[in-house]
């Protein structure tokens, strides 16, 4: 519990520290701070819109992915594997979407803590999944458009790859405190 | 990216002439589309402040001392970056960041950095390693606190939200430290980076 105050702590007053510091520090070494903010906020601005395509792309796939049901057929096909491991169904889809969008896995834990109990493993595990989540696909549609790269060589794999073993890593914590 | 673009999409489309959801399916494409703007409309005042905050952190030299301090660690991490180069700084704000959880600085903080690689970068099309390693890095984001999660259960009447800050530390340690190990152990058995120029063996140390 002291942990989360202490986290809490640091997280209201991270950003205006860094804020104040990079302002102060900037005057004393006498950068015209405004104008380059400006400068730099412009920049911001044109790094934004060359996104836009990239981030298009994939929130449309990504949309019709979840709208077309795939994910309920999948459930449907794995559901005797993720048995055999205690897995329940229901973390499938989050499994799945906590790569692709950060909205709608938080719909989805949404649903499975009021559905279930909260007290549950299925709420337990997927809070888990969740909270250790990020959005890879999103993250190399927009790291790498902002830049221009078209070939993204291992970067993908390393993304996928390491999501897997946080998957897996997930069910191992969740089964050994929870179970 | 073009396969599983394709791939996504594909499997989208019979998926919904399976389960007749055609009509889902049109209405997610106009949906999504919409959202996407929204998104970028929403990144574009953080991403302008935030560039813009980095801009003086740059311009005083700021980026520079930090990057003093965390060179070790980025020598192994990021090759390619020479010592003491501002980039180091961007890369260990990124991080910070992340941990933090204040993931719409993050972005912002991560490009910068992505940028200053990509400046290192002999091939401007396609990512060098070390390039990968931070995309790779923020892709299995290290986060301290689920903030969102730990909301979402209290309002559930969880007895004990926090409790879950624990395994979740663990797993996020374990997916982030597997990234880095993946990413290094790919970038010397698949392909190295093809460069244009007919220089051999650019993307490697």
């Amino acid at each position: 519990m002291t942990i989360k105050i202490f986290m809490d702590i640091i997280s209201v007053w991270l950003i205006p520290i860094i804020i104040i510091s990079v302002l102060a520090f900037g005057l004393i070494k006498k950068v015209p701070v405004y104008e380059v903010f400006i400068d730099g906020a412009k920049d911001g601005l044109k790094v934004t819109v060359e996104i836009i395509p990239y981030l298009l792309a994939i929130m449309v796939a990504v949309g019709m992915l979840r709208a077309s049901g795939a994910i309920e057929i999948l459930q449907s096909i794995l559901g005797g594997i993720l048995n055999r491991f205690d897995i329940p169904v229901d973390i499938l889809p989050v499994m799945i979407v906590r790569s692709l969008s950060g909205s709608a896995v938080l719909g989805l834990f949404s649903d499975i803590a009021s559905q279930h109990d909260v007290e549950s493993y299925t709420t337990k595990l997927a809070a888990i999944m969740v909270g250790s989540s990020e959005t890879t696909f999103y993250i190399l549609a927009v790291y790498f458009g902002a830049v221009g790269i078209k070939k993204l060589r291992h970067a993908l794999l390393t993304g996928i790859l390491s999501d897997c073993v946080g998957i897996i890593a997930a069910i191992v914590v969740a089964r050994w405190l929870f179970l | 990216m073009n396969y599983i673009w394709f791939f996504i999409i594909l499997v989208s489309i019979i998926s919904a002439a399976v389960t007749g959801r055609m009509e889902n399916l049109i209405n997610a494409v106009l949906n999504s589309a919409q959202k996407a703007i929204e998104v970028a409309i929403y990144l574009a005042g953080i991403m302008a402040f935030w560039l813009g905050i980095m801009r003086i952190a740059e311009k005083s030299k700021l980026v520079n001392l930090i990057s003093k301090f965390l060179s070790p660690a980025a020598k192994f991490l990021f090759p390619s970056v020479p010592k003491d180069s501002p980039v180091i700084g961007d890369i260990a704000m990124n991080f910070t960041a992340n941990a933090i959880g204040v993931s719409n600085a993050a972005t912002p903080m991560g490009i910068q950095a992505l940028r200053g690689l990509q400046e290192l970068n002999k091939n401007k099309k396609s990512a060098s390693n070390d390039m990968c390693m931070l995309v790779g890095m923020n892709t299995a984001a290290f986060q301290l606190v689920p903030a969102t999660v730990i909301a979402v259960l209290a309002a559930n009447g969880a007895k004990n939200p926090t409790e879950i800050v624990f395994p979740t530390l663990i797993v996020t340690s374990v997916s982030f430290l597997s990234a880095i190990v993946i990413a290094k152990i790919l970038e010397k058995i698949m392909p190295p980076q093809t460069i244009e120029q007919s220089t051999e063996n650019g993307g490697k140390k």
